[in-house]
């Protein structure tokens, strides 16, 4: 059950991130709102399941979250890549809020009441982010650049057999000031 | 110490991000235990990625330090806090303050339904609003605007 929390969680952690890529720059303000959230929603659940696992594991969930090397994360290919590209963001979003809404739906009916009840908690919230994507995929639905983007990435969804060079630049971003500093530093 | 005590002080405690209600009106607080010199509080997050949740675990502990007891504040991470749990009179102090309260949680949010006008202006209480975007401020917070009196305003979302 652990790999299967570890796995949504640095799925969840490494979408976050990409998502506060649009923080400031994305097409207009409410999406900058939009994206900043669902990306601090993402964290956030990517918090709670790797607290989870970390008790199972005998870590902490920073540790989980920070300490491991980009090969040993479990995410899939979709979520690594840095996509400047609106049509790209939009597909993705589309298709990953698709294939975690599955994989929620399975966790809640998990025989670990923890589990459950966190996966149930986590898609209460994943129903914004849901609506958002289907409101995005109205509107673009016809657009062929859309139409490429999600057929070029839909591959990608449950790819987990090796990263993309990409998540070593993430990795190294989103590590770099916890690897500034000595072992056990408190934050 | 008696648990109605507790209580009491708990709900002196502001939420982080909109004082205008207390952690008690906001319905995280599940559950309050005193067992001798020790109190026990199950504490329910609102959204995961919320940075208020540790403003409200560290204020619950210290306000139960000063009264003289050892705290202990469990983090429940299921699914038992919902938008329903806010009391009618936090809902009150919400709706007086500009922030349309959340609708009940009923059979499910789709998007049709938050295109629709079934949500009302904490300003004017007009029914005539629209949607300008699911996301605001903070995760849990959507933004409406009321077509009669002609003011935006953050409307919580039901989860």
């Amino acid at each position: 059950m652990s790999e299967l929390l570890l796995e949504i969680a640095d799925d969840e952690l490494i979408l976050g991130w990409r998502d506060s890529e649009w923080t400031g720059i994305a097409p207009f303000l409410e999406e900058d709102v939009a994206f900043s959230s669902i990306a601090q929603n993402e964290v956030g659940h990517a918090r709670a399941l790797y607290e989870l696992a970390a008790r199972d594991l005998g870590t902490t969930a920073d540790a989980l979250a920070f300490d491991r090397e980009p090969s040993e994360y479990r995410c899939s290919e979709l979520v690594e890549l840095r996509l400047p590209e609106w049509e790209r963001t939009i597909a993705r979003h589309v298709l990953y809020e698709q294939a975690d809404a599955e994989r929620l739906e399975r966790l809640k009916a998990s025989d670990d009441p923890e589990v459950a009840g966190l996966a149930a908690k986590i898609d209460r919230e994943e129903i914004y982010h849901r609506l958002h994507a289907e409101m995005w995929h109205e509107r673009l639905k016809d657009e062929p650049r859309y139409v490429e983007a999600l057929e070029a990435l839909r591959p990608l969804v449950g790819r987990r057999n090796g990263h993309s060079p990409e998540l070593t630049t993430l990795w190294e971003e989103m590590t770099s000031v916890r690897r500034s500093q000595p072992a056990g530093t408190t934050w | 110490m008696t648990e109605a005590e507790v209580w009491k002080a708990l709900a002196e405690i502001p939420d982080p991000e909109i004082p205008v209600i207390s952690v008690v009106d906001l319905g995280v607080v599940r559950d309050v235990r005193v067992e001798s010199e020790r109190v026990h509080v199950e504490f329910t997050p609102t959204f995961l990625g919320c940075p208020a949740l540790e403003v409200m675990r560290d204020a619950m502990s210290a306000r139960i330090a000063q009264l003289g007891a050892e705290p202990e504040v469990e983090v429940v991470l299921d699914d038992s806090w919902s938008t329903d749990r806010i009391t009618p009179e936090g809902r009150e102090k919400l709706r007086a303050a500009g922030f349309a309260p959340p609708t009940p949680r009923g059979e499910g949010t789709t998007l049709v339904q938050l295109q629709s006008n079934g949500f009302r202006c904490p300003y004017c209480g007009s029914r005539d609003t629209a949607l300008e975007n699911i996301f605001g401020p903070t995760p849990c917070r959507s933004l409406r605007y009321c077509r009669d009196c002609k003011q935006p305003f953050e409307q919580f979302k039901t989860i």
